[in-house]
């Protein structure tokens, strides 16, 4: 676990010593408050739903540009030799990398909070949704966030990082669409439903907490994480 | 210290490291010499276990690089070749982050980064981003970086390369200094350094072991083929047929010996002839006056370059 932190700390330094952190933070809030917003006028609706369906298509762009340096950078520098040849195991190096990501993410996400307040002065919304809205957002930017690190790990072309980290999380997001489910044999079609990032989301986003629905979001990000490291350690062999 | 055993490494169909196996004990200072391509970082990389062999092992301080590979990098602080480093975060932030990985207990930290900064002068820098410094500031921070844990082993992948001559002494020196107590692997293509500062060499081409000694030994496996030097004082008609006729010379040339009525010429024995023995003989049989016959020292450049190129013939 020490080791764990350790490369948290270095990667949220790095992070932050960069403009990276900033833009990011700044892009972000700007843009979900004013798409909220131009809604929110315009419909007059006084609750959060809009913020949070807006969210998987944001992080589709927002989040991989923060995860595509976390390796494709290392192996750039080559300072990937250094880190692997830490007294530190595989895993521990992609769940720092994974951490330090989520954590600027969660930060990003707190500090959207003049939204929910301004929300609740001008109507009465029930806490479910909001409370569901805020944990399936986190849920869904951590499966985008293990995506994209290991969209990372395949190349030490951060552009390259970047593109294939939108295209998986894309087609991880539509997967359990109507149009998808239409195209697919029958028999396949329940399977892609289940695999769809967008189903999950929506329901947690209704404020109903499934148990099913956070073990597809932590099986996601185990799965991607479970790739990185063997992509990593398989690169011990070549 | 470091048991390398039968060790291959193939990249495709390149044989990078070829049935390697040397051991280096503790105290050692070694230099790893070999032309380019040779497989010196491959061979590095093994050691340290960035990269696994495809047969054969490596053991370090008595534990297996396949079984207990963390433990090994334990032991080891390795520079990397071309000094990889981050550049967006401060010298500090660096040294703090390796000694956090490196189990440095928090009260000792501090004191830590201080001595190894002291030791490579980073003083002036410290807060500065790394990516600002310049290359032999850069160079010091990636050897302050592979000795914050003060590891019993050092493995050093070109630590001069691209530094100024007065920056080479300063590595050079502080090589030697660590080299007192502890285990160190050095790739150069530099051999005065390895003169210098090493007391065992390794020589590897086209990714096979083709010497290893201590400088001196090389030298001496060589030295059926250093040239012998004899000053005279005899008629030079009688000296050179003398010369010409006999059997343990290949070839001579005269040199000036800058004395009246002395001849010095230069003398490359024929293979394994003891040529010393020999010409000291023909000079008493001749009633020679000797002034002077020795054997010239093979240097480290020589058995390099016989050892690395007439190896294709
Ligand atoms: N990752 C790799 N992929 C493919 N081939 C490689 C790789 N690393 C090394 N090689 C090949 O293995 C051989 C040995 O390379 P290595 O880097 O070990 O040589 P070296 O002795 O360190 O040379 P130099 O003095 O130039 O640093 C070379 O032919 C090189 O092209
Ligand atoms: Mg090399």
């Amino acid at each position: 676990m020490r080791n764990v932190l350790a490369i948290v700390r270095k990667e949220l330094k790095t992070y932050f010593n960069s403009p990276i952190a900033y833009i990011f933070m700044i892009v972000f809030l700007t843009l979900s408050s004013w798409l909220f917003f131009r809604g929110f006028f315009l419909i007059g609706q006084a609750e959060m739903r809009p913020f949070f369906s807006l969210m998987p298509w944001l992080f589709l762009f927002f989040i991989p540009a923060l995860t595509m340096r976390l390796w494709a950078e290392e192996r750039k520098l080559g300072t990937v030799e250094i880190l692997m040849t830490l007294p530190v195991k595989d895993w521990e190096l992609v769940m720092g990398k994974f951490l330090a990501g989520f954590i600027l993410l969660c930060i990003t996400l707190l500090l959207t909070f003049p939204l929910p307040v301004a929300v609740a002065a001008l109507g009465d919304p029930d806490p479910g949704p909001l409370i569901g809205g805020y944990l399936g957002t986190v849920l869904m930017g951590a499966a985008y966030m293990a995506i994209g690190l290991f969209a990372s790990t395949i190349t030490e072309n951060q552009i390259i990082a970047f593109i294939v980290g939108v295209v998986f999380c894309f087609a991880m997001l539509i997967v359990g669409e109507e149009i998808v489910l239409f195209s697919v044999p029958d028999f396949l079609a329940p399977l892609f439903r289940y695999l769809g990032l967008g189903v999950h989301f929506s329901s947690i986003g209704r404020g109903v907490l499934d148990s099913r629905d956070i073990v597809y979001y932590l099986s996601v990000i185990g799965f991607f994480l479970y790739m990185c490291v063997h992509t990593i350690e398989g690169r011990r062999w070549r | 210290m470091i048991e390398v055993e039968n060790v291959t490494k193939r990249f495709g169909t390149v044989v990078a490291v070829d049935n390697v196996s040397f051991t280096v004990k503790k105290g050692e200072i070694l230099g790893f010499l070999g032309p380019n391509g040779a497989g010196k970082t491959t061979t590095m990389r093994m050691i340290t276990g960035y990269i696994f062999p495809d047969s054969g092992t490596v053991r370090v301080a008595g534990y297996d690089i396949f079984e207990n590979p963390i433990e090994i990098r334990k032991h080891i602080g390795y520079l990397p070749e071309d000094n990889p480093l981050y550049t967006d975060i401060s010298v500090m932030d660096y040294l703090e982050f390796l000694a956090q990985v490196r189990d440095i207990p928090k009260e000792k930290r501090r004191a830590r980064i201080d001595e190894v900064v002291d030791i490579c002068g980073l003083g002036d820098v410290l807060y500065r981003d790394i990516g600002e410094l310049s290359r032999g500031y850069r160079q010091r921070v990636g050897l302050a970086g592979c000795m914050i844990h003060d590891p019993e082993i050092l493995i050093l992948d070109e630590p001069t390369s691209g530094l100024d001559p007065n920056q080479v002494v300063g590595i050079r020196e502080l090589i030697k200094e660590l080299g007192r107590e502890k285990t160190v692997i050095i790739s150069t293509h530099i051999l005065p350094e390895v003169s210098a500062t090493c007391n065992r060499v390794i020589i590897i081409n086209k990714g096979k072991l083709v010497a290893d000694g201590s400088p001196e030994e090389l030298s001496n496996m060589m030295s059926g083929r250093a040239s012998v030097v004899i000053g005279v004082r005899a008629p030079k008609e009688e000296v050179e047929n003398r010369l010409r006729e006999a059997p343990f010379v290949e070839s001579f040339a005269e040199t000036p010996s800058g004395e009246e009525g002395v001849l010095r010429y230069r003398i490359t024995p024929s293979d394994g002839a003891k040529a010393t023995e020999e010409l000291f003989k023909l000079a008493v049989q001749n009633g020679w006056v000797l002034t002077e016959l020795y054997r010239e020292r093979v240097s480290l450049e020589e058995v390099f370059r016989q050892l690395t190129t007439s190896e294709e013939g």
